[in-house]
């Protein structure tokens, strides 16, 4: 096994976007329990940091293909189409405009202490984010239009960015 | 629970000796060791059988101090030199305590932690922790006739680096070696459900004598898999104490109280507080100094009552818990109660109303930690039997990041990562010709480094002098699975590098730790030396017992010239090691380190191309009719 080799490959899945969730859990523990430093506790000096450097390579992999939006900038990555950071994109207007609208909205609500408007928009957001996750689905694994599928991942990093917020919102709300 | 019969690398295939390694919960109110014997953990007794420490130390004059009943007995006459509930000064300054003036004691404010003023003389609460570790200790040896290899250790899971390192300093002093600290609430897990043969996804509710956890974690096929974690190391039993405290001022009208007073009174109020788990109402009677005298009643609606806002204060955490996790109430298919504090009928209430089922309560909370921590140490400590085969993951509890510019942290490790992990990020200079970049290491969730804890600084020096912003920094996280931190700095043009490994710098300093290291054996003089020697020989041992094992297992990955020299180099530490010179024992072990290091790597190899081969490993047949797998075993 290359220790460089991808993260889908580590884990002997196909680098696709749809996943087969369970199964990436399961390779993933199984995996961790070969090399997880617990493991080598009584080894030498060399074998202790193999340990380390596979569990760390191990979890940075994981953790990169569990979550959608983390999987779906890691598959453009591998096709050379980085998305860039958070803080430098230029996005369309009309976007701009909608994510200023719902983050008023959350402002708003949050002000206001209004938790029940606060779990309306949580839920509406949620719903909203699971159709774009399908569109990002189809762009990458059936058409394979990476262009396309770099912007909604910008996108979606937004608004992943917004459902934290609204997170955080609702928490202070009930504290 | 076992499913593989792995003989991993490093571990021995044939049996070996046992060797001694205990848990020890080392708690705000109480402290315990525990040990697995044949199998089976048990608490380890005091010669009058008692399994419980009470965590209370008490100074003398004559520089003598007693641990446990003894001092607690003391603790009303002599409140100033009875230091109990030390747990919460660990790691931490004046201005971090509560309830400061109703304690007895005399603080003294120094950097980084702070001291008490006893009768024989300034503590620093680290110095008061191994006290009580070192009767833990010999407990230990007492009991299992030896030496011991090493403790696993618990502290509550939302500890941060500076009481953890305190924590270990305590134990370092106590002449305890740490094979672990390991989170309290992951430890009950562990009891729990190794005990239960538990699958599926666990709450543990950890409300302890002066600390709060939760942690959300995920049982499968013995592995134990922490997905969040959250809580308040300032908040416990001894609050709900307090509020009873308060209230008894109140309702009896009282005065100021002198120092004996105020002691005696919070000792009625927890014993108000353990009376009601049990009975509907509590008669509070005592006299104080001044004659005057108290005569109350605390019903459980009062205590209910005046102590709402603290169980409501364990709530909140365990909703960022369980969002953290990406999950919710429907998902927890149990909620484990662990610590003295969950005995608190409201509490209980409290928990089973927001998971809406009953908490589990079939293990003594006060021992369940004690348990699963010493099934820990001696998975650790290489006793792993077969059937043992289980494995903990666990996360850090508190983002780690680096102060940007106007005083900003960026997060470069979130919270609830699993460990090991590393992450890096680039940074770059923001004037014309800047040389040295100044690196502050933090941990916290808030946005200001002023909010967050401040864990170290060093600077990268030697940056080749540039247009500012054209330098580009790479900053390297390492997070063991130890949960211990190193940081890196390298410039990626020039190749400029710094580095440290990251030692709070408010708790003790190396030096401090050595001075009190060689107060505490004064007494045994010019030993020193022969302990490095003692400990560099088993480490041989170590080495030697884990390359024969590898070596039993997978000798055929080395070429026979390969082989040659590591059996020559085998022989030459054994001998090294049966001669009394430290040097030649650390050279004869680089030695057969550096002629394995590509075995090593052979090894961990074949051992992940094994992770798919599924199904028995040490059937070696096995492994070429399943090259290819679709399942996960």
């Amino acid at each position: 096994m290359d220790f460089n080799t991808d993260h889908f490959s580590l884990f002997e899945l196909p680098a696709r976007f749809r996943l087969d969730a369970p199964l990436l859990d399961g390779r993933y523990l199984e995996m961790q329990s070969r090399v997880h430093p617990d493991r080598f506790t009584g080894a030498g000096d060399a074998e202790r940091r193999l340990s380390l450097q596979w569990a760390t390579r191990v979890n940075e992999a994981y953790q990169t293909l569990k979550k959608p939006l983390s999987r779906a900038r890691y598959l453009l990555h591998l096709a050379d189409h980085d998305v860039g950071s958070e803080n430098n994109v230029l996005m369309p207007n009309d976007f701009l405009v909608e994510q200023m609208e719902w983050r008023e909205a959350v402002a708003e609500a949050r002000t206001a202490g209004e938790h029940h408007e606060l779990e309306h928009l949580h839920h509406r957001l949620q719903h909203d984010i699971g159709k774009r996750y399908e569109e990002l689905a189809a762009l990458l694994d059936d058409a394979h239009d990476l262009e396309q599928a770099a912007d909604r991942v910008r996108r979606l990093m937004f608004i992943e960015k917004l459902l934290v917020e609204l997170d955080e919102a609702m928490i202070a709300c009930e504290e | 629970m076992a499913l593989l019969q792995i003989a991993e690398p490093g571990e021995s295939a044939a049996p070996h000796e046992h060797r001694l390694a205990v848990g020890i919960d080392l708690g705000t109110t109480n402290s315990l060791v525990a040990t697995v014997r044949s199998g089976l953990a048990v608490v380890l007794r005091d010669e009058l059988g008692r399994p419980l420490l009470p965590s209370v130390v008490r100074y003398r004059s004559d520089g003598h101090s007693e641990v446990g009943y003894e001092a607690q007995a003391q603790q009303a006459l002599d409140p100033r030199n009875t230091i109990a509930s030390v747990k919460r000064f660990m790691g931490r300054g004046i201005a971090d305590i509560a309830n400061r003036e109703a304690m007895p004691y005399v603080f003294e404010d120094s950097p980084g932690m702070l001291r008490l003023h006893t009768a024989a003389g300034l503590k620093s609460p680290v110095e008061v922790s191994a006290d009580i570790l070192r009767v833990l200790r010999l407990r230990a040896e007492a009991a299992l006739g030896g030496a011991l290899v090493g403790a696993v250790i618990t502290v509550p899971a939302y500890f941060d680096e500076a009481q953890r390192q305190a924590t270990k300093d305590a134990a370092k002093l106590a002449g305890l070696p740490v094979l672990r600290l390991l989170n309290e609430p992951t430890a009950a897990a562990i009891a729990y459900g190794l005990d239960n043969a538990a699958e599926g996804v666990y709450a543990v509710y950890d409300l302890g004598g002066g600390t709060f956890d939760i942690s959300i974690l995920r049982l499968s096929r013995g592995i134990f898999e922490v997905l969040a974690t959250g809580g308040d190391s300032a908040l416990g039993g001894d609050d709900f104490d307090h509020r009873i405290f308060c209230w008894i001022i109140e309702a009896a009208d009282l005065k100021p109280l002198s120092v004996e007073d105020a002691s005696m009174l919070l000792a009625r109020a927890r014993e108000a507080k353990e009376y009601l788990t049990v009975h509907g109402a509590a008669p509070i009677a005592a006299r104080l100094t001044s004659g005057e005298r108290v005569d109350l009643q605390l019903t459980t609606e009062i205590f209910a009552a005046i102590s709402q806002t603290l169980v409501a204060k364990t709530i909140q955490p365990v909703k960022k818990a369980l969002r953290d996790a990406g999950l919710s109430v429907s998902d927890v298919k149990g909620v484990v109660m662990v610590g003295g504090a969950t005995r608190m009928p409201q509490v209980q209430r409290a928990v089973g109303e927001f998971f809406r089922q009953d908490p589990l309560n079939n293990l003594d909370p006060d021992k369940v930690v004690a348990i699963g921590a010493a099934t820990q140490a001696n998975l650790l400590a290489g006793n792993r039997a077969a059937g043992d085969d289980w494995l903990l993951l666990d996360v850090i509890p508190l983002s780690l990041g680096l102060e940007t510019m106007g005083g900003l942290v960026e997060k470069i490790i979130p919270r609830n990562s699993t460990i090991p992990t590393a992450r890096a990020q680039e940074f770059t200079t923001f004037r014309d010709g800047q040389t040295a970049l100044a690196i502050h290491v933090v941990q916290g969730e808030r946005e200001l480094v002023s909010d967050c804890r401040s864990l170290a600084r060093f600077e990268l020096r030697g940056i080749p002098p540039m247009v500012a912003g054209s330098a580009r920094i790479r900053v390297a996280f390492q997070v063991d699975a130890d949960g211990l931190l190193a940081v890196t700095a390298r410039e990626q043009a020039s190749g400029v590098e710094a580095s440290i490994v990251v030692k709070p710098s408010y708790g003790l300093s190396d030096d401090e730790i050595a001075g009190m290291l060689k107060d505490s054996m004064a007494h045994v003089k010019g030993d020193a030396q022969l302990r490095a020697l003692k400990e560099s020989q088993v480490d041989a041992q170590r080495l030697l017992e884990a390359v024969r094992a590898a070596l039993a297992v997978d000798r055929e990955l080395l070429a026979s010239d390969e082989l040659a020299r590591v059996e020559d180099d085998i022989v030459k530490l054994e001998n090294a090691a049966l001669a009394d010179n430290r040097r030649q024992i650390m050279l004869a072990m680089d030695d057969l380190e550096a002629d394995t290091k590509d075995f090593a790597a052979r090894r961990m190899d074949k051992s992940i191309r094994r992770a798919f081969a599924g199904r028995n490993i040490n059937d070696l047949d096995v492994e070429s009719t399943t090259s290819k797998t679709g399942e996960t075993a």
